[in-house]
């Protein structure tokens, strides 16, 4: 009696969802993505919720069954066997079930996961532009290493061209977020990881910081204007045209702890992204070692001294060390 | 039946044969209690072991083990807690046989012998700080402190428990009550040997070799 | 003179919050009012010694729920004060740190001394009942649990007018929870809050372990055990393996900031990740510590009102052990995006979705308990039924979210925060507040007005849905967790307007819950029977309240509905057990220590917070002293005479 019934359901609840997922328009921007990477999330998203809601709706419809059929009425008919309570089919159907269901997504999670590692390069013709990003307190700080330009709250990119973002922190974790190109990875101090985002069409996309840092960690959230090569070569030009410089000072005043408008630079100095990501590792750069607020010093008095490590201690890796031993890479 | 400290025995003999049966469940309960606690500490100190074992290499530019630590002193150290924890097994045997003054006595050596590992371990720290390696040094040093401190803080709280266990061991006898706290004494002590034992392998061998 | 005394009551009081000011009044109001009753009814001796010094688990259970039902309303008006603030944040109700302080105090209040609390509660009324047994296995340690935590709790709370909140987020991540990210001492009073109040919580998980594995009435084995006592034991094991981590990782995080310590600083070679990774190996079990006691909770409201045996016990009991032993291996999955790299996210996302099966197997056999039963419809019944469709779709987010690729676009999204509050509302509080009107009988001798309940019930839920499933779709938006505000463009306004509505409408059913209880006072009419409900185990078998030695004879047991069975016997007309002859009953006597000593360990507390040493030491040596004075104690117990239980016995069951 139960089979047909919902074997109609089901799909309509599926296609219902996909109605109320994808019609409601652009708001829903992590299911509005315009990259590969939020593409593939997208589709692993849409496919988790159709394999769950595949075994939830049955059971949400079985229990609303249950529970009208076997309430206690005068002259019920329905059957009442109080010492039933165990049988070996049954409970072997529903190990089953979600066993089955989960061993499915187990295979396409490790499948994607593996896929979309974030410190793997996106296939393309193109080559990569590197973005360095750099969480301060409380505005984000972006270079662009090959045009030597800089922009705090303002990222502009070029469609169809992989981006690969290096992150750190200066001082708290950040997670750097721009939903419709992919998904988020942390920015830590200490280490730069990677992350690959590419935008296929043009744009302009909202980015955030997702991870608490402090009093106007909300204030953290930029733009991305993904435009034609072209255009990104003029933006590039007219910056480093019309744009003051990046000096060491004006770095440490961005360090404060304040919120930003929108900058831009025509120049950063040497190697400032590395400085950052290796500031606090003994010998290894001190950007600024006095960052920040008066506070932090008070949290150590004993600045980085002594002992200046080689110079290719400084080299940040590129591959995004396993949390135990990153402290232990990042200094040896 | 559930209460917290039995009375002494003998204290409600008119109360039948019953209760000492109860008595026999109290004390093995607390028994199994105290097991128990020490599967927590057991946690506890591999917390700590873990989280130095992350931090061994993170030295700062700063001073390393293998520079400071001294392996002769630890040695001793090693060998007087080994020696105590073999003298409260004896005091435990003691009080098997009902020899009240020879649990006494190995008790009180146990303790002097517990006395003498911290009075080492405080000398090293003193010495540490004097070579220039404190709690806020690195992490490394901040690690080391903390695990070899919190073992020695758990030996000194040993060390005031047995004295109080000696007092009341003086005005009470051996009883089923402090039959059992000196179980738990000395299983403790136990205990604490052993997670000296994997400090000393840890810390103390793998940091200087 | 008194500039230095300006000077520090500005620096020791927080100040210039019109909002905070209103409190500190009204708490002051409310402490005078109290003390003033107390002394005017000359309540003060009957409050020490039955309450204060109580080791009854019965009191202290009751103690336990009245203070969690208190941190509730604080956390409840935490939460709203966010909402109103994400509803119109053009108007900023709230300044940033006001904000970040009072998400983070919800936070903390709502797991730690809210579920938690009242988990205890019902642990210490409940099990020793359904067990037959005459007390828990540590009274005194019992007793020293409850005011560890009351008095963390209270040093947490106290930091809200004195010195300031915390405000790095309920898990306070370093750097920022740091002394460069947080100098204030907000940070302080949370580590030594919930330092204070997580001890007792170890002692508690010890304790019933112990009481579970020793001390159940002659002939019940484990496998006769009502499932709620299975999912305390599952639950207290958890406690013990996760809250060392909790105690060390506080521990460190104190000594950074005390000691100038580089555990988790960033300089120094400190490791921060560290720090999370050891919050979460404490923090994911908690979650599990809190939720696996409503399952036991959902089971026994189940089986009591479908009038039917619970169906697959063996299969509950694997799966409630199960869960507590996977809940330890999969921490990493709060943080997908700390690029671990691909085999430990594929890890952490395979053990997280494993977890799913036994949760679910457990939704099965609830709802095949109630096929072929006879299901009547009371508040606990309904909380129950309320619980399966809200947290079917609550853990099906979760492993949405579990899915560690999808996650890169969900985490620390409102996503998140929807699917968590999900589960914890809808599973560990509907559980709980199931729990709750299911006991309430026999904790109270009286019954609760089911109408006024059934409006809380109808509230709560209503509200949930209207809270809580605009939030899915905010995180779908891309709204961040933890913002104090936003921007107008993203249109996220409307929602969130939503949102706060669905808040305000629970914050309307607390009401109606507060009302409920003070009408049924109001009402009083004193449960006849001890077996409200015509229930299945053994609490059901003595009267209501229960007495001080619980059982008068402890019970055999045979079966594993043992009172259900009884009476089945005796409806078909076999004879009744016979009654073995009374014995004294052998109990322990109160004592101060506990509270003595918790409040020593609020003052240190108190006095690290401050760094003022002259309070902190004088604190722990009292702590010490209170130990030494325990140990040196050894008349703790006495004997009820066998007269004197008759006498109790026959005033309680009228003639019989």
């Amino acid at each position: 009696m139960m089979r047909p019934f919902l074997r109609v359901l089901t799909p309509v609840f599926i296609m219902l969802m996909a109605v109320l997922l994808s019609g409601c328009g652009e708001q829903f921007i992590v299911l509005d993505p315009k990259g590969p990477i939020g593409e593939s999330q997208k589709d692993l998203i849409y496919f988790s919720t159709i394999l769950c809601a595949v075994i939830i709706v049955p059971v949400l419809i079985l229990t609303a069954i249950i529970v009208i059929r076997y309430r206690d009425k005068p002259g019920s008919k329905a059957s009442y066997k109080p010492n039933w309570e165990h049988s070996t089919k049954l409970e072997i159907t529903w190990w089953g079930i979600p066993i089955v269901a989960i061993v499915i997504l187990a295979i396409v999670t490790v499948k994607y996961t593996y896929a979309l590692e974030p410190s793997k390069p996106i296939e393309s013709a193109k080559e990569p532009i590197t973005i360095q990003v750099t969480s301060l307190d409380w505005k984000w700080l972006f270079q662009y290493p090959d045009e030597d330009i800089a922009t705090v709250n303002y990222i502009k990119i070029p469609e169809d061209v992989p981006i690969k973002f290096q992150l750190t922190a200066d001082t708290a974790m950040n997670s750097f977020w721009v939903p419709q190109l992919g998904g988020q990875i942390y920015a830590m101090s200490g280490m730069a990881m990677t992350l690959y985002l590419q935008a296929d069409e043009q744009g302009t996309y909202f980015g955030t910081g997702a991870n608490f840092t402090g009093k106007d960690f909300a204030k953290m959230t930029f733009k991305v204007d993904a435009t034609s090569e072209e255009d990104y070569k003029a933006w590039v030009d007219e910056v480093k045209a019309t744009s003051p410089a990046l000096t060491a000072e004006g770095f440490e005043q961005l360090t404060e702890p304040s919120v930003s408008n929108v900058q831009l630079f025509s120049s950063f100095p040497q190697g400032l992204f590395h400085k950052v990501a290796m500031q606090y590792i003994n010998g290894g750069g001190g950007a600024h070692q006095h960052h920040g607020s008066a506070e932090s010093e008070a949290a150590d008095t004993k600045a980085t001294d002594s002992n200046t490590a080689p110079a290719d201690a400084a080299e940040t890796h590129d591959h995004n060390a396993s949390h135990t031993d990153s402290n232990a890479h990042a200094g040896h | 039946m559930a209460h917290a400290v039995s009375n002494p025995a003998g204290a409600h003999g008119g109360h039948g044969d019953g209760h000492h049966e109860e008595h026999h469940d109290q004390e093995s309960m607390k028994m199994f209690g105290f097991w128990l606690f020490l599967i927590t500490d057991v946690i506890l100190f591999g917390t700590l072991f873990a989280t130095f074992v992350v931090l061994r290499l993170n030295t700062d530019g700063g001073p390393t083990g293998a520079e400071l630590l001294e392996m002769n002193g630890i040695i001793i150290s090693t060998f007087i807690l080994l020696t105590s924890s073999f003298t409260s097994g004896i005091a435990v045997l003691e009080m098997n046989k009902g020899n009240k003054r020879g649990l006494i006595l190995w008790l009180a050596i146990t303790a002097l012998l517990g006395a003498s590992f911290i009075f080492l371990e405080v000398n090293e720290f003193i010495h540490l700080v004097h070579e220039g390696a404190n709690i806020g040094t690195s992490a490394y040093w901040s690690a080391f402190f903390v695990l070899v401190g919190t073992h020695g803080l758990h030996v000194s709280v040993g060390l005031v428990w047995m004295i109080a266990l000696m007092i009341q061991l003086g005005r009470r006898g051996i009883s089923p009550v402090t039959k059992r706290k000196v179980s738990i004494v000395s299983l403790y002590w136990h205990f604490l040997d052993v997670v000296w034992i994997f400090v000393f392998t840890i810390v103390y061998l793998m940091g200087v070799m | 003179m008194l500039d230095k005394i300006k000077q520090f009551a500005s620096e020791f009081f927080v100040t210039g919050d019109p909002l905070i000011l209103g409190a500190q009044v009204s708490i002051g109001l409310s402490l005078v009012a109290i003390l003033f009753v107390l002394t005017f009814f000359k309540k003060w001796r009957w409050l020490w010694t039955e309450w204060l010094t109580s080791v009854d688990h019965k009191k202290i259970g009751i103690m336990y729920i009245i203070a969690s039902i208190l941190m509730l309303f604080r956390g409840g008006v935490d939460a709203l004060l966010m909402r109103v603030q994400l509803a119109a944040p053009q108007l900023e109700f709230l300044n940033p740190e006001h904000y970040n302080a009072i998400f983070t105090t919800h936070g903390v209040i709502m797991i730690l001394f809210m579920a938690m609390p009242l988990m205890f509660g019902l642990f210490n009324i409940v099990v020793p009942l359904q067990i037959g047994a005459r007390d828990v296995a540590f009274p005194f340690l019992n007793s020293l649990s409850f005011w560890m935590f009351f008095f963390g709790a209270m040093l947490f709370n106290v930091s809200f007018i004195i010195g300031g909140s915390p405000d790095a987020g309920w898990l306070a991540y370093p750097p920022l929870s740091e002394l460069s990210g947080s100098p204030g001492l907000g940070q302080d009073f949370y580590i030594w809050g919930i330092q204070i109040s997580g001890i007792g919580s170890l002692a508690t998980g010890i304790n019933f372990v112990v009481t579970i594995l020793k001390m159940r009435a002659p002939g019940m084995k484990l496998m006769q055990m009502p499932m709620f006592v299975w999912s305390v034991l599952s639950s207290c094991i958890t406690i013990m393996f996760a809250f060392p981590i909790l105690t060390v990782t506080l521990f460190l995080l104190f000594i950074d900031r005390y000691l100038g310590a580089h555990f988790f600083t960033l300089d120094g070679g400190g490791n921060p990740m560290m720090y999370i990774n050891l919050i979460w190996m404490w923090g994911h079990p908690e979650v599990y510590i809190v939720i696996l006691p409503a399952f036991g909770i959902f089971s026994e409201v189940v089986s009591a009102f479908s009038k039917k045996k619970l169906f697959g016990y063996k299969s509950m009991v694997f799966a409630l052990m199960s869960i507590s032993f996977f809940s330890f291996f999969t921490w990493a999955h709060h943080f997908f995006t700390m690029g671990s790299g691909a085999n430990v996210n594929a890890f952490f996302a395979l053990t997280t979705m494993l977890i799913a099966i036994p949760t679910g197997v457990k939704v099965f056999n609830w709802l095949f308990t109630m096929y072929r039963g006879r299901l009547s419809f009371p508040t606990p019944m309904m909380w129950t039924i309320a619980f399966i469709p809200c947290f079917v779709i609550g853990g099906m987010t979760g492993v949405l979210l579990s899915v560690a690729p999808a996650d890169f676009q969900f985490h620390n999204s409102y996503f998140l925060i929807a699917h968590f509050h999900q589960v914890l509302i809808g599973g560990v509080v509907f559980g709980y507040f199931a729990g709750l009107y299911y006991w309430w009988p026999k904790m109270f001798g009286f019954r609760l007005h089911e109408g006024l309940g059934k409006w809380a019930f109808w509230f709560w839920n209503i509200g949930f849905y209207v809270c809580f499933m605009p939030q899915y779709a905010l995180g779908l938006m891309g709204m961040t967790r933890r913002f104090n505000a936003y921007d107008f463009d993203m249109g996220w306004q409307p929602l969130n307007v939503v949102s706060t509505v669905g808040a305000f409408l629970m914050g309307m059913a607390f009401i109606f819950q507060v009302w409920q209880i003070a009408h049924s006072i109001r009402f009083f009419k004193k449960e006849k029977d001890g077996d409200a409900w015509d229930g299945r185990t053994l609490e059901w078998s003595i009267p209501s309240p229960a007495p001080l030695y619980n059982f008068a004879r402890l019970p055999q047991v045979t079966s594993q509905d043992e009172w259900w069975e009884e009476k089945q016997r005796i409806a078909n007309g076999q004879p009744a057990k016979p009654l073995s002859k009374l014995e004294p009953i052998h109990m322990p006597k109160n004592s101060g220590i506990p509270f003595i000593m918790s409040l020593c360990w609020f003052v240190a507390g108190f006095g690290f917070v401050w760094d003022w040493l002259w309070m902190a030491i004088p604190g722990l040596i009292g702590v010490a002293i209170c130990m030494l004075v325990r140990s040196f104690s050894y008349d703790t117990d006495y004997y009820i005479p066998v007269d004197e239980i008759e006498r109790t016995e026959a005033a309680l069951r009228g003639t019989k």
